[in-house]
């Protein structure tokens, strides 16, 4: 039994990583075509950094990662702490709000998205499509999700510690910020993880929410694929999958280290 | 819990909390989706503006044979991803559970999630072109070349191989919390190891069974990018569709109706999942 599952996993793992091993083989391959390794080269990856756009897709990339992340942490945060801490008219319908990002696939999320700056700049003259409306959209999906890892930790919070806190004369801010925000933490910390994670995931909100000038690197790929497989694309792909690969091992690292 | 504060100090704090988020809930979900909804009964101008007559034309369309064929293959794509992911990820979620180290597996099996979704599809695209390496390694025993892509079996593989590792992370936390004792008791009560499995470990394991069900068959039914790369026009899901009509063919109105009739679909199997799990089972799927 025990022998048959270990194959099982082999033969899964085996799948998992087949794909990324050719792509990432590939990279280094002269030939432009077929998977016949025909000699060791650099050149796909000397001409991804000759081409002045990829610098300027990964840097559209990273503004639109940070920028929502940072919103959407803060926003989501504070989201979760009023949450669970507070009674207020409308808590239920916030919290179904809550989950729509999380349940309704993301073509759907795109074009109403899509829909709602439409129908903006039919009334108000903004926003254009750009940089800022894919911002607008990342935020969106992320502070739902940011929200539920917060207000998950907090959950687990003994209240009594921000009793003590009030006791010993620390006023509303004050006990947030040394003592709710302190406990909280890895909490806002992997909320924010993963909300980066989402955001440099995105493909289908970043399509119907890009305008002219807003490319990412998810976007410029997929132009890239439609016109057919590129050895440029296999170069770019091996330097994303080595990125993730880090990141996920330096939160692995921070996550252990949590209490 | 804030006897302290004054009702003031009270409603501040709430509008300093809930305020911003629920704001931007309120104007960047709400907004949208009654928008979509609104849209889905206007018709298409000659430009392809929004405008009037409001009616039902749209949902009527939508009804069309062709275009409920596109939901049949997004609802079989749905249904047979979720079940090869269920093959694939049920017993691989013991494995790791039950391995000294399973944290590595863990990082080994979310280390291809965590690459781009673009570049896993795409993986799968140079993996079974004509010149890929499936049709290299057939060639070497005399076989092929054959076209496997586009088509709809490519199309499930990629879709499985994207969403697997949803499946397999809730199960591999319900196999985490598992009584083991209730197997040592159904072997003192002689059982044999199917019975007892079927008996004392598989119940205990549908909650992670139904969140895995559910994550895997809402996106691989609702996915664009996997049919439109590796189906190249072939296989047309309802993704495509809505996608079609939100940027070529440019009738956002209808696309509105199909984008309603599968947000629909998706609330119905939430709806179904919540009667099971109860609201706690909503909040796992995080």
């Amino acid at each position: 039994m025990r022998r048959w599952l270990s194959l099982h996993a082999l033969l899964v793992y085996l799948f998992l990583y087949l794909p990324l091993l050719v792509i990432v083989a590939l990279s280094f391959n002269e030939s432009r075509r077929g998977v016949r390794f025909t000699g060791f080269t650099l050149d796909w990856y000397r001409a991804l950094f000759q081409d002045p756009r990829v610098l300027e897709y990964f840097l559209n990339t990273l503004v639109v990662a940070l920028g929502s992340t940072l919103v959407s942490t803060l926003l989501g945060t504070l989201l979760a702490l009023g949450l669970v801490r507070y009674r207020f008219p409308g808590k239920g319908v916030l919290r179904y709000l809550l989950y729509i990002p999380v349940v309704v696939p993301d073509v759907v999320m795109g074009v109403s998205l899509l829909l709602l700056f439409a129908f903006s700049r039919e009334l108000f003259g903004f926003p254009k499509l750009s940089l800022l409306t894919v911002i607008l959209g990342h935020i969106t999906f992320q502070v739902a999700f940011v929200t539920l890892v917060v207000r998950s930790r907090l959950l687990l919070l003994d209240p009594g510690l921000e009793e003590a806190a009030r006791d010993l004369g620390a006023r509303g801010f004050q006990t947030f910020w040394y003592v709710t925000l302190p406990l909280a933490w890895p909490g806002v910390a992997a909320g924010a993880l993963l909300a980066l994670t989402l955001s440099l995931d995105d493909f289908v909100v970043t399509f119907f929410t890009a305008g002219p000038g807003a490319t990412t690197l998810p976007l410029y790929i997929y132009s890239s694929v439609k016109l057919g497989v590129s050895p440029k694309v296999h170069a770019l792909s091996t330097l994303i999958v080595g990125l993730s690969a880090f990141f996920l091992a330096l939160g692995y690292a921070l996550t252990r280290r949590r209490v | 819990m804030n006897e302290a504060a004054t009702p003031f100090q009270r409603l501040f704090r709430i509008l300093v909390t809930v305020g911003p988020g629920g704001l931007w809930l309120f104007l960047f979900v709400l907004l949208p989706t009654l928008l979509v909804l609104l849209a889905s009964f206007l018709t298409r101008g000659p430009y392809g503006e929004l405008g009037g007559p409001l009616g039902v034309h749209n949902y009527a369309r939508a009804l069309e044979p062709v275009y409920l064929e596109a939901f049949a293959q997004s609802l079989l794509i749905g249904v047979l991803a979720t079940l090869l992911s269920a093959l694939l990820g049920y017993p691989l979620a013991f494995y790791i559970a039950r391995h000294p180290r399973r944290n590595l597996l863990l990082f080994l099996l979310l280390l291809p999630f965590l690459t781009n979704f673009l570049i896993r599809v795409y993986a799968w695209l140079v993996l079974l072109q004509r010149e890929g390496l499936l049709n290299a390694f057939l060639g070497a025993f005399g076989l092929g070349p054959y076209a496997f892509y586009p088509s709809f079996l490519a199309v499930l593989l990629a879709t499985v191989y994207t969403f697997l590792p949803f499946f397999v992370l809730p199960v591999y936390a319900s196999v985490e919390r598992l009584d083991w004792q209730l197997l040592e008791a159904a072997y003192d009560l002689g059982a044999r190891p199917f019975r007892a499995f079927l008996h004392a470990v598989l119940p205990q394991t549908y909650p992670g069974v139904f969140a895995g069900s559910v994550l895997v068959f809402i996106p691989a039914m609702g996915t664009f990018v996997v049919a439109d790369l590796l189906g190249a026009g072939r296989v047309v899901l309802v993704g495509n569709l809505i996608q079609q009509q939100f940027g070529l063919t440019r009738d956002w109105a209808f696309g509105a109706a199909l984008s309603v009739f599968l947000m629909a679909f998706v609330l119905l199997a939430l709806y179904l999942y919540a009667r099971i799990q109860g609201e706690r089972g909503l909040e796992e799927l995080v």
